[in-house]
């Protein structure tokens, strides 16, 4: 190799090893320059090379009829209304067009780079990272003449006025933020605290128990033995979808079993909670909140399907396994006049998974 | 040689003599066993027009030879089997066309299996079962003919349904040993039955909770993904991460390092 034109000539005779760093062994690694250079059949073989150059133009062409057929089959393959297989099958044909003419693009080049393409190793050499001293002395010196011409040293009333313009010009940002986080109002005002949002459902003494999600009230003589009911409170069904129906329907669906009555073991002051066996427990999973509701009608244990906690019906939902740390909320229940049942308050405690609030 | 060559002779001729013995054997329980089956399809098939008393007297010697072991002779229930008072002709139906009865061991959960009997011979049980302890009877045609509202019937199935069978009707796990199994060959009069007559864990859907022309939805959904291919192309079982991360790591992360492989390695 020759070194007539050394870019880097100055910084290797300027070059001494850092005291720190500077170590002097006995057996000093030899430079044993690179191992001999293994020729490819390409380059032995015109015939070879010839085959290589075919392969990669062929699979730059592939890819062009892969693009090509892509453009094609999004003309030959429709979305129509309402025809599922249509969006797959135009899913799948534009999807593999494109595939193919980038797949072949990419392996085409690569193939290109190792087969064809000069493979004679040569080294590069790296320069030093420190910056030559002239190099150095004349950064410094700019920044010391822009101090120098814009005053910013020496004009502090003006450098310290324009660092408080900085901060100040953050805060309306900040501000608008704020702004967008949910607040009270005079129709809702309880809106902007999340405590009591998490704290309360829908549900309220009288609130007739309905089927989700058509809002129908059920009566208690419709629940038979081993039955399963997704609930709702009955005002919910009227909610419009824009005005908050998820966030209430969220928090307030409960599920409805009715159990032989000498199975339930409520604990002292719970007993008048179930209405001759029919048991409402919330559908939200305590541990992070997913609708618990695989209910085994034998041996009365609700599932939840995320991470496998287990509730016990018949011992007010206690947790048998899992990793749910508290059982799932119970809504105490009755029926009214008209043998509709109803809930005799909201849930006792908040429902769903722990918040910093509550632990 | 010679000797060993009579050696292997005498050999192959005992294992001909034990196969032929065997072959006899079996061809002689096969047959009887087919004929015997044969003339009870046909004692089944000539009742199957119509629940008549034949059927019925029918459907108590299966009953008998069948089911009473467990269940009791007169559907009172044993220690083995629960009482059948109530259940009515659907789930006989929904158990026996299964194959889910007779039970073949005792487990979590009785699995479908092929089932054991004839058409004629679950209808004769039916018919027998409802004439002694009546409870949910079949559904007239238009409930399970598969033409109701499917977007209705598929929101009902994600609501009641989907949490345990999965929200392709493709089944999931359930605790110790148990499971919700799949949908996607179950006819519609099964789907009906479960619904109706709530079999093993699942929780019974009365007619106060989904309505028949509920049920009638919530069959077409399912018919429907049974009849359509997924929208999204291979459904891999429909199982969700598990299925579809476990096809990813194997195969698009092996892709990935054969490519990564191939275009680090010098050529030759």
């Amino acid at each position: 190799m020759s070194h007539e034109d050394d870019p880097l000539e100055h910084e290797r005779a300027s070059w001494k090893p850092s005291p720190g760093l500077a170590v002097a062994v006995t057996d000093p690694v030899q430079n044993n320059e690179l191992p001999p250079h293994r020729e490819r059949v390409t380059d032995k073989d015109p015939a070879a090379m010839k085959r290589a150059v075919r392969t990669v133009y062929t699979l730059f062409y592939l890819s062009v009829a892969g693009s090509v057929w892509a453009i094609a089959a999004y003309m030959l393959f429709p979305i129509e209304d309402g025809q599922t297989v249509s969006i797959r099958n135009n899913n799948l044909f534009i999807g593999l067009g494109i595939a193919l003419a980038l797949l072949a693009l990419g392996i085409g080049a690569i193939h290109w780079s190792k087969a064809i393409m000069s493979d004679k190793e040569f080294i590069e050499p790296r320069h030093a990272t420190r910056g030559r001293d002239t190099t150095r002395e004349a950064a410094i010196k700019a920044f010391a003449d822009a101090n120098e011409d814009s005053g910013f040293g020496r004009r502090a009333i003006i450098r310290n006025s324009l660092i408080a313009a900085a901060v100040a010009s953050i805060a309306p940002g900040i501000t608008l933020f704020r702004g967008l986080a949910p607040q009270d109002t005079p129709t809702q005002p309880n809106a902007g605290n999340p405590v009591y949002l998490l704290s309360h459902t829908m549900w309220k003494e009288g609130s007739r128990l309905a089927h989700d999600p058509s809002g129908t009230p059920i009566k208690a003589s419709d629940v038979t033995l081993g039955s399963a009911f997704h609930v709702i409170p009955e005002e919910l069904a009227s909610v419009p979808r824009s005005e908050g129906y998820l966030d209430e329907k969220a928090k307030a669906i409960v599920l409805l079993m009715r159990l032989p009555q000498e199975q339930l073991h409520p604990s002292p002051g719970k007993e008048d909670w179930a209405y001759d066996g029919i048991v409402a427990y919330s559908k939200v999973c305590t541990h992070v909140g997913c609708p618990v509701a695989l209910y085994e009608q034998q041996t009365h244990h609700l599932l939840c399907p995320c991470h496998q906690s287990q509730f016990d019906i018949t011992h007010e939902a206690a947790v048998i396994f899992g990793p749910a740390a508290r059982p799932l909320p119970q809504l105490p229940i009755t029926v009214d006049a008209e043998g509709y049942l109803v809930a005799r308050s909201d849930f006792h405690e908040p429902v769903g998974p722990s918040f910093w609030e509550r632990h | 040689m010679a000797r060993e060559k009579k050696r292997r002779q005498t050999g192959r001729r005992s294992r001909i003599a034990t196969a032929a013995l065997i072959g006899a054997g079996l061809l002689l329980t096969g047959g009887i066993y087919a004929g015997a089956s044969a003339a009870m399809a046909a004692t089944g098939d000539s009742t199957n027009t119509a629940v008549s008393a034949t059927s019925i007297e029918d459907g108590k010697k299966l009953f008998q030879a069948n089911c009473a072991t467990c269940h009791g002779i007169n559907l009172q229930g044993t220690a083995d089997g629960p009482s059948l008072y109530g259940v009515g002709e659907v789930a006989v139906h929904f158990q026996v066309s299964t194959g889910r009865m007779p039970l073949a061991e005792q487990g979590p959960q009785a699995p479908a299996k092929p089932p054991q009997f004839t058409d004629a011979e679950v209808a004769a049980l039916a018919a027998y079962v409802q004439s002694v302890a009546p409870g949910p009877t079949y559904p007239s045609p238009e409930i399970i003919d598969g033409k109701g509202n499917v977007a209705e019937g598929a929101e009902l199935f994600r609501i009641n349904c989907a949490m345990c069978h999965n929200v392709a009707a493709a089944g999931g796990a359930l605790t110790e040993g148990k499971f919700a199994p799949s949908l996607d060959k179950t006819t519609p009069l099964n789907i009906y039955a479960a619904m109706v007559t709530g079999p093993q864990n699942m929780p019974v859907f009365s007619d106060m909770n989904l309505t028949p022309e509920q049920k009638r939805n919530i069959i077409s959904a399912i018919l429907y993904l049974q009849h359509n291919d997924s929208p999204g192309g291979f459904g891999l079982g429909n199982l969700g991460p598990v299925s579809e991360g476990l096809f990813i790591w194997i195969f698009g992360i092996g892709t990935l390092i054969a490519i990564t492989v191939w275009i680090t390695a010098k050529s030759n």
